[in-house]
């Protein structure tokens, strides 16, 4: 099926691929963002966990290992964001930056000597006849063993925040840490958690992007996916299912973007990389703008510091 | 156990030490990591610090360093008065890149014009320019509630892919045999922001970089406009019990710091740039946050701050030329230096006590 040059089934299937990174780290940053802290890092995280998550596999020659290592990447620099933020009760905004301008350098700095190379193959889901099925199997069941992991740890995530005593009480520190605190709940404990949760999942989508998407290292190759991962946890209000949407939405118009660029149309190419934040700020407007009260979707203490005083 | 108790005042004390504390410590980190790469840490360090200030061709480096400290200090005096009213611009690297698209624009479309007006009339393109850039989260955020931090942000890709746009289409140079990038501003005299003094590094930018400390001294510490502003973000309801209206505080802040960067950009490309590439912004603009940081907010010590700053880009591009040191290095090292900063910066608001003792 081909409209305007365009081959709609390829577009849909590719989607799948093209959101999982932002997919990912919109999931861990949601989980960090309901237990009270705003972290900005998601950028920095991303790209440490594509050069960790490269670097291992290329150097062990397993996918799965450099997805690991991906993850313990990630949650390693949001641990560091933790120690700042929930220890030393550093400013969250300035801090995450920092995390971010610093993930930048370092990730350049390993990733020097592993430009060039491709990573092992990361394989994909043997569906049988399930793959045959025209349209449909090429848009549902022709992917890699991750997309189908990172739609798991979606609805598991929520099933978590929505249905589980742990999720409610990090929900809880989200909303009043004070009251949480006064009720025994260990606040910082249970947001140095979330944020290494995050982390990892920011580590993760990361590792896809150098692992399958892309696939190779290059520097910066996140390209400001962290920063999109951000806005979608606000476009979804800050619930899960809401953030699958958001970033399938973002992965079409991404996928829909680089079709258009090979389509050929005489639309400049960098005008054409533009659209997905110029649609990312478009769609921050109307979701804030048709919830008026739109601040009430937030958690009540997001980006506030805890500090015990007794 | 440790803990922390919180102090009544912030210590001033601990305010000014920190960020010696910071510098400090950055230096022994990075140390380990230069040793880590396998180059001689003292080495190192002394050549990123030491030796283009007092170096064998310490001449000409002084010169340079107004020149990388120009546009840092420009920018991040703007951003630390949105900063302290608690309204986070950190797109000021857009801002910057509009400024010198807008400042730019003007000088080919006149092209090749003698007029002595060009170069005021550029450097007003480049404040409305930056400024305009600014207002768009400004006006999001008061009109819808979107976020300043997202929306400031995106507009930094934005801007950058409306540079290459511009790089390899509108402004490219017709008589460029093809390679993109505009007319080079430096032949093109009317246009040219030359260096003032020879040898200085001393251009229009480092100009308006000093009179933007004094500006943003008097307004912050001698006006009641920077009161209101303070108070704004250390206690945004008194502020607003005291008149502050929070709409036209962010439209203030966005619009402060938005036209400086615009200038910023202005002066960089009219003067060591030279032209309009896919890829002249040098990331002053997210460097200027470290500035504004490091120099606590306050005009004076971003100042010094944006020296310092200016001092590591420089003895970081030495060190890749002498220790092959890679370049990705002195930015890790600026992270960190932000990261020890932010670190340190608890000891100005709580003190240390050792529980146990007293119990």
């Amino acid at each position: 099926m081909i409209i305007g040059g365009i081959d709609i089934i390829a577009l849909v299937a590719t989607l799948m691929a093209a959101s999982t990174p932002v997919l990912l780290a919109a999931t861990g940053e949601l989980v960090a963002e309901k237990s009270g802290v705003l972290n900005l890092g998601v950028e920095g995280m991303m790209i440490m966990g594509a050069v960790g998550g490269f670097a291992a596999a290329v150097s062990t020659g397993s996918p799965v290992l450099g997805f690991a290592a991906g993850a313990v990447a990630g949650a390693v620099l949001a641990l560091l964001f933790a120690f700042l933020t929930q220890v030393l009760l550093s400013n969250q905004v300035a801090t995450g930056l920092a995390l971010t301008l610093f993930g930048l350098g370092l990730s350049a700095l390993i990733g020097k000597g592993f430009e060039g190379i491709r990573p092992p193959p990361t394989a994909k889901v043997p569906f049988g006849p399930l793959a045959e099925i025209p349209g449909l199997g090429r848009i549902l069941f022709s992917h890699d063993w991750m997309v189908y992991f990172s739609l798991l740890l979606v609805a598991a995530t929520w099933a978590f925040l929505r249905h589980s005593r742990a999720g409610l009480i990090l929900r809880a520190v989200g909303e009043s840490h004070d009251a949480a605190h006064a009720l025994g709940y260990r606040v910082v404990a249970v947001r140095i958690g979330a944020l290494a949760f995050g982390g990892a999942l920011a580590g993760l989508g990361g590792a896809y992007l150098s692992l399958v998407r892309v696939p190779q290292w290059t520097e910066g190759m996140t390209a400001g996916a962290g920063w999109i991962a951000l806005a979608i946890v606000v476009f979804a209000s800050w619930r899960a299912e809401r953030v699958l949407l958001g970033a399938y939405l973002f992965g079409g118009i991404t996928a829909a973007q680089l079709q258009l660029q090979a389509a050929g149309y005489a639309i400049p190419v960098h005008l054409l990389s533009m659209a997905p934040f110029v649609v990312t700020i478009v769609a921050l407007v109307l979701i804030t703008a048709l919830h008026r009260q739109g601040s009430q979707a937030a958690p009540a203490s997001l980006g506030r510091a805890f500090h015990a005083s007794s | 156990m440790i803990t922390l108790v919180k102090r009544p005042a912030p210590s001033r004390l601990w305010a000014w030490s920190t960020p010696l504390l910071a510098v400090l410590a950055t230096m022994i980190a990075g140390g380990v990591l230069f040793a880590l790469l396998g180059k001689n840490p003292f080495e190192a360090i002394r050549t990123i610090f030491w030796d283009p200030l007092f170096g064998p061709n310490a001449a000409y480096f002084r010169g340079q360093l107004l020149v990388k400290a120009g546009p840092l200090i420009l920018i991040a005096s703007g951003l630390a008065v949105g900063f302290r009213a608690g309204v986070w611009n950190i797109g000021a690297e857009g801002q910057y890149v509009i400024g010198a698209i807008c400042g730019a624009s003007v000088a080919l479309a006149a092209y090749p014009a003698e007029s002595g007006l060009l170069f005021p009339a550029m450097v007003l393109a480049a404040a409305i320019g930056g400024w305009a850039w600014g207002m768009i989260p400004a006006v999001l955020k008061n009109r819808f509630g979107v976020s300043e931090i997202l929306v400031s942000l995106m507009l930094v890709y934005v801007a950058e892919n409306l540079l290459a746009y511009m790089a390899f289409g509108p402004l490219k140079n017709p008589q460029g045999f093809g390679f993109p990038g505009s007319r080079n501003l430096q032949q093109y005299p009317a246009a040219h922001n030359p260096e003032l003094i020879a040898g200085t590094g001393m251009h229009w930018g480092v100009v308006a970089a000093l009179l933007a400390v004094a500006g943003a001294y008097v307004l912050m510490h001698r006006h009641i406009a920077g009161f209101r502003i303070r108070v704004a973000g250390e206690a945004p309801r008194a502020a607003r019990f005291s008149g502050v209206v929070p709409a036209r505080l962010v439209a203030f802040c966005l619009g402060l710091s938005g036209t400086p960067a615009g200038l910023a950009g202005l002066f960089e490309v009219a003067g060591p740039a030279g032209q309009i590439t896919d890829s002249f912004n040098a990331g002053y603009g997210f460097t200027a946050i470290i500035v504004a940081f490091l120099g606590r907010l306050h005009p004076i010590g971003i100042l010094l701050a944006g020296l310092l700053m200016a001092l590591t880009y420089i003895g970081g591009d030495m060190a890749q030329l002498m220790l092959q040191l890679p370049a990705a290095a002195i930015q890790v090292f600026q992270g960190m230096l932000l990261f020890f900063l932010l670190g340190f910066d608890f000891l100005t608001n709580y003190s240390i006590r050792i529980r146990g003792a007293l119990a």
